[in-house]
């Protein structure tokens, strides 16, 4: 099974042998390296820019005003700051302009901690990103939505930013992308470049084929009566086997949702599942302070209000200034396993 | 189309000149540089258009017709010359052009009809830039390769990049162009612009022009920039570059057909910087009452003119009427055009999308 990273590769391959990508660009992007996570090795259309994130994005706004289709890649989401207004311009765009242009671009950038990243490796971004209207922002949580999404993300003729979660690159899927190799070891074999030396090196694509992920579409991971859990990204695994573990100790069964695409996001599923629990709880490992999690939580409580049967909660980073290096100040101010599961036991538990 | 849509018919200005006994020169000469007598004229013709456009939509922010006023007043001859050199049309065959917010004058001169300009500024929904969304002179032309203008500083530089990348991929002689005031190239994007355009073997067709009127709102240039010329930064970059005389239409228009050349032939960036005045300081915030001491760039080509015989008092007094007249007309044919409604706040933030369960059309507000 592809890991994440590989599933993006071999979307960026698709991409640009069958959906018109006609860039993939970014910091070392380029041979040799082809990324620093990897995710453009190989890749025919790939190439170097300046180490210039406004510049990046900027070439990016050009290429597709004159007709291309642009993929970019910032290297960490910590340093897609300097270029947040260039970023609103592309958003608003073909708003301020009364459609009289487009702006299809997509921007890929891995996000969030759990790598031992330090103070600028560790970022979250989507409270950022989902504020940037005329974009869509996408987060996938295994190899095929990655793959899906990132497909979706290319024939999409508007601005769409595929946050990756940082420490689930190198995870493997459970699902086979359409056309993927059934032996990991033989994808591994025919897409990873070598270590070393690798300037007579090609790639043996295997023939993937067209799978979409549509944006605003969630995936309904677990299910059952007692709660809804909502999440992305790094900790969706991690509440999915909490899930499991509750319903494995203490019979609890919990619909847990993948939402995938943060903008727009799937509100028919998640208005479904806080109808039928009554008790929710979102989890993400951004920070506190205008966190996305808590424009969810705004429209949980003025529209399901009288559905719900205990306070809704959300679990979510501590607003700090970083995230310190020694693994004390990460597991005391991004969500743990632990934190997740007694929430998600308070949660249930909770006498309505 | 309507009558104001329609420029005043050129007279014939050589059949007067005889008439008033006047030999008229074949060309004018002026700053080391000549330009033929009928280019001369067509450029004049233009800034008086384009002044009385500026003129007309000062006194709508003044008015109530509209609010916000900002533009180009003593910046009429670069954007003329460069208007009439625009390689117009649609896609990497034509120029690009990533403009700043005072370019009235390149757009008329390009052909575009005085309306479009007032529609923006008295925010109707049948502003084609914007649908009476952005200030006035922020211009989105999509048949015309005019890239929507945005009030943020700078960033068409970095746009100017992408578009003049594929401009050389097409093996086209079009060029990008991009145009930025002085104080905005302290920006990180105008140099991302020379250091991109520039790479080595990968050199791009940008025309990077600054418009020099000594201010960054209230702050003088001499406060906070060490260098003499801006275009001197081209230099380390190994970027040509040339400065002008803004006020001076026969050197601007030649300083910027090298340019246009040279971007043309060589598919290298050029940077152009010219020396322009600001009539009615910065926008409609400072007052934009006229100020003293700047040169008026209309007046001395209208003399420069009349002395070469080109053009005499009483014609150049009628081109101003009819230019105020047009502007006049225009002005008052938006003021009763639709405005946008309620219902409009949304339209045009999406485009279709096949793989969107949400949006599959436009944006419609918050997810349902
Ligand atoms: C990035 C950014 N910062 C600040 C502003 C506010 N602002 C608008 S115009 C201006 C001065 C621009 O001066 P200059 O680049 O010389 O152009 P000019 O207006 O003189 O033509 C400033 C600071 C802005 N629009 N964008």
């Amino acid at each position: 099974m592809a890991t994440l990273v590989q599933a993006v590769r071999l979307a960026l391959h698709y991409g640009e042998t069958h959906l018109g990508v006609t860039d993939i660009f970014g910091e070392d992007v380029g041979p040799p390296l082809g990324g620093v996570f990897t995710a453009t090795q190989g890749l025919k259309t790939a190439w170097n820019t300046p180490l210039d994130e406004r510049g990046i994005v900027g070439a990016a706004m050009g290429l597709a005003l004159a007709g291309a289709k642009p993929v970019f890649e910032i290297q960490f989401c910590d340093y897609a700051f300097n270029m947040i207004d260039m970023l609103k311009v592309a958003g608003n765009l073909r708003w301020s302009s009364a459609g009289a242009y487009e702006m299809p671009i997509v921007m890929m950038v891995p996000t969030g901690a759990g790598i031992r990243g330090s103070i600028y490796h560790s970022h979250s971004y989507e409270s950022q990103a989902t504020r940037l209207a005329g974009w869509k922002i996408a987060m996938p949580s295994d190899a095929l939505d990655a793959y899906g999404l990132m497909l979706s993300a290319i024939v999409d003729p508007n601005p769409v930013m595929v946050l990756l979660p940082k420490a689930l690159l190198r995870v493997k899927g459970d699902k086979l992308i359409p056309g993927e190799p059934s032996d990991p070891a033989e994808l591994s074999r025919r897409i990873d470049a070598p270590v070393g030396d690798r300037s007579n090196w090609q790639p043996d694509w295997p023939d993937v084929r067209e799978y979409f992920v549509p944006f605003g579409s969630g995936e309904l991971m677990r299910e059952g009566p007692t709660a809804t859990v909502l999440s992305y990204g790094r900790l969706l695994p991690v509440c999915v086997q909490v899930a499991d573990e509750l319903r494995q100790s203490h019979g609890i069964e919990c619909d847990v949702i993948d939402l995938r695409s943060l903008f727009p996001y799937d509100w028919p599923m998640i208005a479904r599942s806080v109808r039928k629990t009554g008790r929710v709880m979102i989890v993400n490992e951004d920070t506190e302070v205008t966190n996305f999690g808590e424009h969810l939580l705004r429209r949980i409580v003025e529209e399901h209000f009288y559905d719900l049967l205990v306070r809704p909660r959300l679990v979510q980073g501590k607003h700090l200034p970083g995230i310190g290096l020694n693994p004390v100040y990460e597991s005391n101010s991004v969500p743990q396993p632990d934190h997740i599961r007694s929430a998600l036991l308070a949660l249930a538990t909770d006498p309505a | 189309m309507p009558a104001s849509d329609i420029p005043p018919n050129h007279r014939d200005d050589e059949e007067r000149s005889v008439a008033y006994g006047v030999k008229p020169s074949r060309f004018v000469e002026s700053g080391g540089e000549i330009l033929d007598a009928e280019r001369c004229l067509e450029i004049y013709r233009l800034m008086v258009r384009t002044r009385a456009l500026e003129e007309r939509t000062i006194k709508m922010s003044k008015s109530g017709e509209g609010y916000f006023w900002v533009g180009g007043p003593g910046e009429e001859a670069v954007n003329v010359c460069l208007g009439l050199m625009i390689k117009k049309g649609q896609g990497p065959a034509f120029d690009y052009l990533h403009l700043h917010y005072r370019n009235a004058g390149l757009l008329l001169a390009m052909g575009m009809p005085m309306v479009d300009h007032m529609r923006q500024m008295a925010m109707t929904a049948t502003d084609r830039h914007s649908m009476g969304r952005n200030f006035v002179g922020h211009y989105a032309i999509a048949a015309w390769n005019v890239v929507p203008v945005t009030s943020v500083i700078e960033v068409q530089y970095t746009m100017a990049i992408g578009t003049a990348m594929v401009q050389k991929r097409f093996e086209s002689d079009g060029v990008s162009v991009a145009v930025g005031g002085d104080a905005g190239t302290a920006q990180g994007d105008f140099s991302s612009c020379m250091i991109w355009a520039s790479r080595p073997g990968q050199e791009v067709p940008v025309l990077m022009l600054v418009t020099n009127n000594g201010y960054g709102i209230s702050t003088p240039a001499h406060t906070q920039h060490s260098e003499e010329h801006i275009s001197d930064r081209a230099t380390p970059f190994g970027i040509r570059s040339d400065n002008v005389n803004g006020n001076d239409p026969v050197a601007t228009w030649r300083a910027l057909e090298r340019a246009f050349n040279y971007c043309r032939r060589s598919r290298r960036p050029y940077m152009l910087e010219a020396a322009v005045s600001r009539l009615h300081g910065h926008s409609s915030s400072s007052g934009a009452a006229r100020v003293g001491g700047e040169p008026d760039v209309v007046k001395i080509f209208e003399d420069q003119l009349i002395g070469s015989g080109i053009l005499h008092r009483e014609l150049a007094e009628m081109i101003r009427h009819d230019a105020a007249e047009e502007a006049d007309a225009a002005a008052e044919q938006v003021a009763t055009e639709p405005r946008p409604l309620p219902s409009d706040v949304e339209k045009h933030t999406y485009a279709p999308s096949p793989v969107d369960a949400i949006y599959p059309d436009d944006y419609t507000g918050l997810p349902r």
